[in-house]
């Protein structure tokens, strides 16, 4: 039972909130919609379910229009990054309400919904009121009561989004163990995000949405090492990769005063406004690199974030541990250069380390 | 420090208290004087400062034909029209709010917001302007002096209230818990009744005492569109007044109209403190 959708477009102000997107779903898949805020993926989520009717395209579903069918009959479920549950039932009434609704025997209920309570950890919550669970707590909830219906599709938009670090993470390990489980063998798992460590993580088919349209659909792999456009790469990259305009001539790669020798896959190119994409993960600090200057230094976690200028270039590069900078400092850095981008000016891919185009 | 804190706060309570208090209190005792009690100086003490007697409660039940007043039907007949009238308003003013906060509804330039502030545009005119035109539409359709009429008036003059209360009120509920209703399998309708409505009480119970309230204390519509078939409770007390001022009669007749809304308010209380009204919507 494939979900496909030919040529969606919504447009209810001045801009597309989905352009002319196409794709086709196949049971028993995970897919992310990888995009920045306000990119549509809510809105391509919502049409899915049918709370939302676009102004023009086709979403069929096991060969039957799925626009004709109302929400209510289309059997998905949907998980929203607020933590939206029913304030007036407790935390067994809330999973079992959509039980409830198609009228099924009580006793068949009660096991579901012991179930579904058990497969997201919170066994003997389930005489809780919703408002006096935590925040990951409520979203488990919604999380249960989405399972429960044994939908056809599962829509999770950025689920973990309004949650803190440490539960984030914990929750995320959970939804992989849910969905290697194979949740059900026929069920399409659609799941939107903004961030690229978790469309790594859960390594399922990407598509990359961006102002409503689809830039680049593939495997999550696919996704990181070959970005098809400048576009593609900023979004599938966190922090954003590096972009320096450079030019290309005698086998090497020139800006800012820097030579750089070009790597096999890059010195074939010789047009004008090319572009040099290098990931923040593959500068490093080098004693006998060239010299940058620090504007800013932010520690995350592990890892020291370093905001570097030169001429008019500026870059950012991530170290694994914790270093202390101060402004102004002057660091000096390699650049890992095989593992160069390339994009032209139009911001198409041009040549990839890992084999995409001319590589 | 803390014992002036608690002297102080129980002394204020205290003086509150005699401040809310006294009317009722004055009111009750006046209800049991005569007219040599009334007139005779201030006098508060039953037995003592006076001789009390049930004569302004008894001419409150007898008929006029023996110079009574007899406010029983009028009692009655106020209560059945704002009960009735408070009802119909809750249920139209609820569905009309809920639509008026979920769906857009567009007429060349009126948009939801046009048909909101339509609603409370009937409250903004003072009634005296209103008063006329219903006065016309109740004869041309042969209801002046009916129980009815008066139904139809007050649910024009509350249902606006219970309008503006529950937008406002809806607009707070977040709209994703209609969506995942909807995604769960009810329809709208069913997700308007088990899932908004639920979560709606403590608007629905603000609405309902706001309608009952204004409904049972009008007196200028009451007075303007009956005349002898039916009255109202507040046109009949104002009636007791004749060459000689009632006070007894008077006061007996206002604490007996105030009866039912300290009585709704007593239940509101109740729920209140039991905590079923907060923290249904974050």
């Amino acid at each position: 039972m494939d979900l496909v959708a030919n040529n969606l477009s919504y447009k209810p102000d001045d801009q597309y909130h989905l352009n002319e997107v196409s794709f086709n779903f196949k049971e028993g898949n995970l897919y992310t919609i990888l995009g920045r805020t306000l990119s549509g993926k809510t809105t391509l989520l919502k049409t899915i379910a049918g709370l939302l009717t676009p102004d023009s395209g086709e979403i069929e579903f096991d060969g039957k229009n799925f626009l004709k069918i109302p929400v209510w009959e289309r059997n998905v479920a949907m998980v929203y990054q607020q933590f939206i549950n029913y304030p007036h039932l407790n935390v067994f009434e809330n999973i079992a309400f959509p039980l409830k609704q198609r009228k099924i025997d009580q006793s068949i209920i009660k096991e579901k919904v012991m179930d579904a309570l058990k497969s997201v950890g919170l066994l003997g919550y389930e005489n809780r009121k919703i408002q006096e669970l935590s925040g990951g707590q409520q979203q488990r909830v919604s999380l249960a009561r989405s399972l429960v219906k044994n939908a056809k599709i599962l829509l999770l938009d950025e689920p973990l989004v309004n949650l803190d670090y440490k539960l984030r993470e914990q929750l995320r390990e959970e939804f992989k163990n849910l969905f290697s489980k194979g949740l059900a063998d026929e069920t399409i798992l659609i799941y939107s995000t903004t961030d690229p460590r978790e469309t790594m993580e859960l390594n399922g088919e990407v598509i990359v949405l961006d102002e409503g349209k689809v830039l680049q659909v593939g495997p999550a792999k696919e996704i990181f090492e070959n970005p098809n456009s400048l576009k593609v790469a900023e979004i599938s990259n966190d922090p954003p990769m590096n972009i320096i305009e450079a030019k290309i001539s005698d086998n090497q790669i020139r800006f800012e005063g820097i030579d750089v020798e070009a790597p096999q896959h890059l010195s074939k190119l010789t047009e004008d406004g090319l572009k040099i994409g290098l990931r923040s993960s593959d500068i490093e600090l080098n004693e006998n690199g060239h010299e940058f200057e620090v504007e800013l230094a932010e520690i995350s976690g592990s890892e020291t974030l370093l905001h570097l200028k030169r001429g008019d270039t500026k870059i950012i590069v991530s170290i694994e541990e914790v270093l202390n900078f101060k402004i102004h400092d002057k660091v000096k850095i390699n650049f890992k250069i095989n593992r160069a981008y390339a994009f032209y000016a139009n911001g198409k891919l041009a040549s990839s380390p890992f084999g995409g185009l001319n590589g | 420090m803390n014992k002036l804190y608690i002297f102080l706060k129980y002394f204020f309570i205290v003086v509150w208290t005699v401040f809310v208090v006294a009317p009722f209190l004055w009111a009750l005792t006046t209800s049991f004087k005569d007219f040599q009690s009334v007139n005779g100086g201030v006098t508060y003490i039953p037995w003592v400062d006076f001789e009390p007697n049930l004569e302004g409660w008894k001419v409150l039940i007898k008929s006029p034909a023996k110079g009574g007043v007899d406010i029983i039907e009028p009692y009655f007949n106020s209560l059945f029209v704002t009960c009735t009238a408070s009802l119909i308003s809750i249920i139209l003013g609820t569905l009309s709010a809920y639509a008026l906060s979920r769906y857009t509804f567009k007429a060349g330039f009126v948009k939801n917001n046009d048909i909101t502030f339509f609603f409370i545009s009937q409250r903004i005119m003072p009634p005296i302007v209103l008063s006329i035109p219903f006065f016309l539409f109740l004869s041309s359709i042969n209801l002046l002096d009916s129980l009815t009429g008066l139904i139809v008036v007050y649910i024009v003059l509350l249902m606006p209230i219970a309008v503006w209360i529950m937008v406002d009120f809806f607009n707070k509920v977040p709209r994703e818990i209609d969506e995942t209703a909807l995604i769960d399998g009810c329809n709208p309708y069913q997700a308007f009744l088990k899932v908004v409505l639920p979560n709606s009480i403590p608007g629905l119970i603000v609405a309902g005492m706001f309608c009952i309230i204004f409904g049972w204390i009008d007196f200028f519509f009451a007075f303007i569109l009956t005349f002898t078939e039916v009255q109202l409770l507040p046109v009949k007390i104002v009636a007791l007044n004749s060459s000689v001022t009632p006070w007894w009669s008077l006061s007996a007749s206002a604490l007996v109209s105030v009866a039912p809304l300290i009585i709704v308010a007593f239940i509101v209380e109740r729920y209140l403190s039991k905590g079923n009204l907060s923290g249904a919507i974050k």
